[in-house]
């Protein structure tokens, strides 16, 4: 199987469906002269011609509302929201249009429109730009969100977005660009809702997604090495949540941390965690716990920043709390 | 386009001669705390994204110079010169950007979020546009206050294509506010060429949508946009209302440092360098008999030094210490 970057794969979907179907153009800042931001759409235009790749203004409220209007209007755009936490810009559009015309028109219409967008912190951006906001997006019925953690998942997981019918948020995180896997050739479609066992174990599982996964398998082969074997469950998609597959693992080891990149309080752990309760309480040995980012907005100061992020060290710390050890 | 109160080449009646080389001098520090920061930025000292303000330096220069103490700055990410211009201390800043707890913010903001109340810089923000209603509500303390004090809000080209311009432009007319909107049109969004997110080329044409004024200046010459900008200040202080004010600029610079700078030509560079708003004031005030070649490099040594003291101790201060991660979050813990 080729080895490819996660950036690759993202481009590399784009690139085929875009191939496939004529009705597919995308939109966004930066995404022509540039090459995106993130280098995932470099080359596009000259393959595509502006009149599919097109860049637009700082201006992600339309950014967002023309590509609900064009899907509406027979067309599959793929929109490209520069970072997350330019999505507050675009909020009403993706909360208010794009997830609900389907549902309060009675189905008469739908905006299957794929937002591409990248997220995550740690490269001392503070506090406006260093956000992880999919949480927000996963709150709406209506809209789907999707959260890939590696070039496998992404490339699955995109394809599925960009040929289903539903509007949905496509976090790419964006110190995942660089990451290297195994991706298969040819067409690969994953469904959303299909969370993915990463790595079987016995004592605890843990549970996560995007970035945050990479540093779980990483505390996870640690532990192994303690005698301690962790289950990594990888939500991949949070809405629709694939509550079964957490549910069958926790039923198995009785015990579950959920590793996220986000605050702590009402955030993607404390949906999981409530999950777990309503559905497996009888088989739990221990609370569910969260390790999770400080309850502060991001500092700059890099010593400040990195005390305020999950690390592997605080996972490993996490699940010697939850195993009482 | 440069107004007929400023001669081709003179000096303003208004500006007298250490006014004027106080300008230079002006420019001259924020270019050097520039270079100096691309510098550190190089050799791992500074993190997070780094957005140099090279070749822009006469418009926050020129246009806070008409400012009182007590007058109010907000600004968007590119802004290192506006808070020097305002009256910073560079070591402060410097301090800021290698994320120290002497830092204008504690080390908490970085390059996109200067901020300090003593000088009455209100901040650096870096979500594009978000600040211009922030102008507009400073704008409205001061009228609701009873204060002739103003509010100067900089951004950039691209920021007038968003929703925000829009909506605090409007409030802003129609509240008659005393803020001056200056947008620094240096061209380009990121690697977006302006023709290409704007329908409207002529920014300061946008005003007529809102019912205020609207000029262009040239952005190269600190004297044209000092002088616009005092018009448009007073306007303010009386009572008229907002201002639309555009200064056409360069950034010699890419956007970040992250940027490459494929998108756009040498010659179209070149071009506006010829133009260096440093260079240019320093011939200017040659000719004028306002400089000599000494005197110049005096003052290069004067601006070297202090940037070379700012870094040192930007250097030598102490990183936050661990609980200042909690801290600030609430008025009260
Ligand atoms: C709402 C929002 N969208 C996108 C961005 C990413 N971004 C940062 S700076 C920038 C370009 C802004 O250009 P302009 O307003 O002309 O200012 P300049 O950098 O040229 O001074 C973009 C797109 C952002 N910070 N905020």
């Amino acid at each position: 199987m080729p080895v490819v970057t996660f950036r690759e794969a993202v481009a590399e979907v784009l690139r085929e469906e875009m191939r496939r179907d004529p009705r597919i153009f995308l939109l966004g800042e930066d995404i022509v002269d540039y090459g995106g931001t993130y280098g995932v759409t470099r080359g596009f235009a000259e393959e595509f011609g502006e009149k599919r790749v097109k860049d637009t203004p700082i201006a992600e409220s339309v950014i967002i509302g023309a590509a609900v209007g064009a899907a509406m209007g027979g067309l599959r755009p793929v929109a490209e929201l520069m970072n997350i936490n330019f999505a507050m810009q675009a909020m009403d559009q993706i909360v208010n249009s794009a997830a609900k015309v389907r549902y309060m028109f009675g189905g008469q219409t739908s905006a299957p429109v794929v937002i591409r967008t990248a997220g995550g912190s740690g490269v001392q951006l503070a506090a406006t730009h260093s956000q992880n906001f999919e949480v927000y997006f996963a709150h709406m019925p209506g809209l789907k969100v999707a959260i890939p953690a590696t070039p496998k998942d992404a490339k699955g997981l995109l394809t599925t977005c960009i040929r289903g019918e539903d509007p949905v948020l496509f976090v790419e995180h964006a110190a995942l660009y660089g990451t290297r896997g195994e991706v298969p050739e040819g067409e690969l479609l994953i469904p959303l809702g299909q969370a993915e066992v990463k790595r079987a174990g016995k004592d605890l599982t843990l549970i996560s997604y995007s970035r945050m996964l990479l540093l779980v398998l990483e505390a996870a082969s640690r532990l192994g090495k303690e005698g301690i074997e962790a289950e990594v469950v990888d939500l991949r998609s949070l809405r629709p949540l694939d509550v079964a597959t957490i549910v069958t693992s926790v039923r198995k080891t009785n015990r579950a941390l959920i590793v996220e990149e986000d605050w702590y309080s009402f955030g993607v752990g404390a949906e999981v965690a409530a999950r777990i309760q309503e559905e497996a309480f009888d088989d739990l040995d221990a609370p569910v716990m969260r390790v999770a980012v400080e309850e502060v907005p991001l500092p700059y100061a890099k010593n400040l920043e990195k005390l305020a992020i999950p690390n592997v060290d605080r996972i490993i710390a996490g699940v010697k709390r939850l195993l009482g050890r | 386009m440069a107004d007929a109160a400023v001669t081709a080449k003179g000096i303003p009646r208004d500006v007298d001669k250490p006014a004027a080389v106080d300008l230079l001098r002006q420019m001259l520090l924020i270019r050097n705390f520039e270079d100096k920061a691309a510098e550190m930025y190089a050799k791992g000292k500074i993190g997070g994204f780094l957005h140099l303000y090279n070749g822009e330096e006469a418009v926050a220069v020129g246009a806070i110079s008409v400012l009182r103490k007590e007058d109010l700055v907000v600004t968007h990410y590119r802004d290192h010169g506006h808070a020097l211009a305002k009256g910073s201390d560079p070591g402060r800043c410097m301090a800021e950007l290698f994320g120290k707890a002497t830092g204008l913010c504690k080390g908490k903001g970085g390059s996109m979020h200067f901020c300090d109340a003593s000088v009455g810089i209100l901040g650096g923000y870096a979500i594009v546009a978000g600040h211009l209603p922030l102008a507009t509500g400073l704008a409205f303390a001061f009228q609701y206050q009873g204060k002739d004090n103003v509010v100067l809000c900089f951004f950039g080209d691209g920021a007038t294509n968003g929703g925000d311009f829009h909506e605090a432009l409007n409030l802003s007319s129609l509240w008659k506010l005393p803020v001056v909107f200056i947008c620094e049109n240096n061209l380009y969004g990121m690697g977006t060429a302006l023709r290409k997110a704007s329908a409207l080329l002529d920014i300061h044409k946008k005003a007529a949508a809102y019912d205020m004024p609207g000029e262009r200046v040239d952005g190269m010459d600190v004297f044209a946009v000092r002088e616009a900008t005092a018009r448009a200040v007073a306007a303010a202080r009386a009572g008229e209302g907002p201002t639309l004010l555009e200064a056409l600029c360069y950034r010699f610079r890419g956007h970040s440092m992250a940027d490459p700078v494929l998108y756009r030509g040498k010659e179209e560079e070149h071009v506006w360098r010829a133009r260096d708003p440093i260079t240019t004031l320093r011939a200017r005030l040659e000719a004028e008999g306002v400089l000599s070649t000494e005197e110049y490099e005096a003052l290069e040594r004067e601006v070297t030094t202090r940037i070379e003291e700012a870094v040192r101790f930007a250097e030598g201060s102490p990183e936050p210490a661990p609980e200042e991660l909690y801290t600030d979050v609430y008025a009260r813990p």
